[in-house]
């Protein structure tokens, strides 16, 4: 059976850097660091007191506006996770021109918007409510406010979206996973038009203790937020948590085609695998993001030789330099000619949103010809034989790119992504 | 407590968390028909009034308030 094609036809973006893909995308080509100490919660008491938050304010300048994608009413009802992912796909459904189709048309258009860990601050406070004041105050809002697939839900009831309504839950694999299994639908024919992505608000107490608590957080730089996170250099310690939404819309080629829409680029492979190793830790050879990254290319029929720009899963922890190893084996003499950046570097780690904002990243990088850089790489890894992109962006030739994601539990996901000609 | 006092004050309440016009708060307002509430906002405007008024709705008697007046006169009498 021969597969359709999928292409991308809007992108939507709440980032630390900045509410929108344009102003955030600028940002980040710019250098600019979303990071900063901790400001919606006193976090002085915690090992790690510094995140990458998404700016708030009247949202002018990039700032995010929750009035501005939700009644102040309904904002009451949902968890902030929820929020930055209704944000963001409205973003991406405007961005591809949807709007007046058929009933017919809509029953084909579904929702795929997952979360790593879905409404946890909603969790916490109710916890400690419930303690407080008895079972009688729980809202009748917690639970559809806090679950994972209510973003999902969310979007469908907002657009009429009767198509496949879904929603990954693989940790900071979350976000390619997502995209990656909503482009499979459109190429079985289960949807012609998916709205994919992630969105996390984990930046709370308890999130912040969590990661901390294993040992996964960057803890040394409460004076100078901004160097803390710094995949591959010689003095990363820790991820810096992230927090926001990404979104796209994916189309089937033919349709868009048909419709004249703006295509950015197309989705050529996905590959996804286990590791069957640790829960947090990959293993020492990342043979498992090798397997994932390797079916992706498989997919694609392409020359592992034709992929100019990897986004990086490059967190910022010890595991940068594992994936480094794992990517080099894949492109091989390909390797030196090719560059890889970690956006993490500038956004934090937007854990369940990190694979979508980052697969948007890097159909950027294809439309505008550079690879954003990585920030805070003083001193690359010995070893490095591909250009990683330290401190400035790099203008390029990127016609391919691979983006990396791998989560907690050992999951993996790899998507590449082409340019669309004419 | 005055019988408009707490008119007011309920009157408030709806108007906060269904996010209307008070001018349509009135006697015989629905919340479901006439103020857009869904089923589980009813459930959190019972819980308002509760904290509102320090006061427990049973379940049973929650359902019975369906209008503005309803929840004015059932709490008329319950503080």
């Amino acid at each position: 059976m021969k597969m359709r094609r999928v292409v991308i036809t809007g992108m939507g973006m709440v980032s630390p850097l900045a509410s929108g893909v344009e102003a955030s995308w600028s940002r980040l080509l710019d250098g600019v660091s979303g990071a900063g100490t901790i400001t919606q919660f006193d976090a002085d008491h915690l090992t790690t007191n510094y995140a990458c938050e998404v700016p708030k304010g009247d949202g002018s300048e990039g700032t995010f506006n929750a009035d501005d994608w939700m009644e102040p009413k309904e904002q009451r009802k949902v968890d902030q996770f929820i929020l930055f992912g209704m944000a963001a796909a409205d973003q991406a459904i405007r961005d591809a021109g949807l709007g007046g189709e058929s009933p017919e048309e809509l029953e084909r258009i579904g929702v795929m918007i997952g979360s790593g860990i879905g409404g946890l601050s909603s969790i916490a406070d109710t916890a400690v409510m419930i303690k407080e004041k008895g079972p009688r105050r729980v809202s009748p809002f917690f639970i559809p406010g806090s679950l994972i697939n209510l973003i999902s839900g969310q979007v469908s009831i907002r657009y009429g979206y009767k198509g496949p309504n879904h929603a990954p839950v693989t940790a900071c694999s979350t976000g390619a996973h997502a995209i990656g299994d909503a482009s499979r639908l459109i190429q079985w024919g289960d949807a012609d038009v998916m709205v994919a992505g992630g969105a996390e608000a984990a930046i709370c107490e308890i999130g912040i203790a969590g990661f901390n608590a294993c040992k996964a957080l960057s803890t040394k730089h409460r004076d100078d937020p901004q160097a803390a996170s710094r995949p591959w250099d010689a003095d990363r310690d820790g991820f810096v948590m992230g927090e926001g939404a990404g979104v796209v819309v994916l189309e089937n080629y033919e349709r868009a085609k048909a419709r004249g829409a703006t295509i950015y680029a197309e989705v050529i492979g996905y590959g996804l695998s286990g590791d069957a190793h640790h829960i947090t830790a990959p293993p020492p050879d990342h043979e498992g993001a090798e397997r994932a990254m390797r079916a992706a290319v498989k997919r694609a029929g392409i020359d592992v030789s034709e992929i100019d720009y990897v986004n990086a899963h490059g967190t910022s922890t010890m595991a940068d330099t594992i994936e480094m190893g794992a990517v080099q084996r894949l492109l091989g003499d390909a390797a030196a000619k090719a560059t890889m950046s970690s956006t993490k570097s500038a956004t934090g780690h937007l854990l369940g949103a990190a694979g979508a904002i980052e697969a948007i990243f890097s159909i950027l990088a294809i439309r505008d010809q550079v690879a954003p850089p990585t920030l805070n790489l003083e001193t690359p890894p010995d070893d490095a034989v591909i250009d990683l992109a330290p401190l400035k962006k790099v203008e390029r030739k990127i016609d391919v790119a691979l983006s990396n994601s791998f989560g907690f539990g050992g999951t993996n996901a790899a998507l590449l992504l082409r340019k669309v000609e004419g | 407590m005055s019988d408009n006092d707490i008119e007011k004050r309920v009157r408030n309440k709806v108007v906060e968390h269904l996010g209307v016009e008070e001018e349509k708060v009135t006697e015989n307002a629905s919340f479901i028909d006439d103020l857009g509430a869904d089923s589980l906002d009813t459930v959190e405007l019972v819980m308002a009034f509760e904290e509102e008024f320090g006061i427990e709705i049973p379940d049973d008697a929650a359902e019975n308030i369906q209008t503005f007046g309803d929840a004015v006169s059932y709490i008329k009498q319950a503080v």
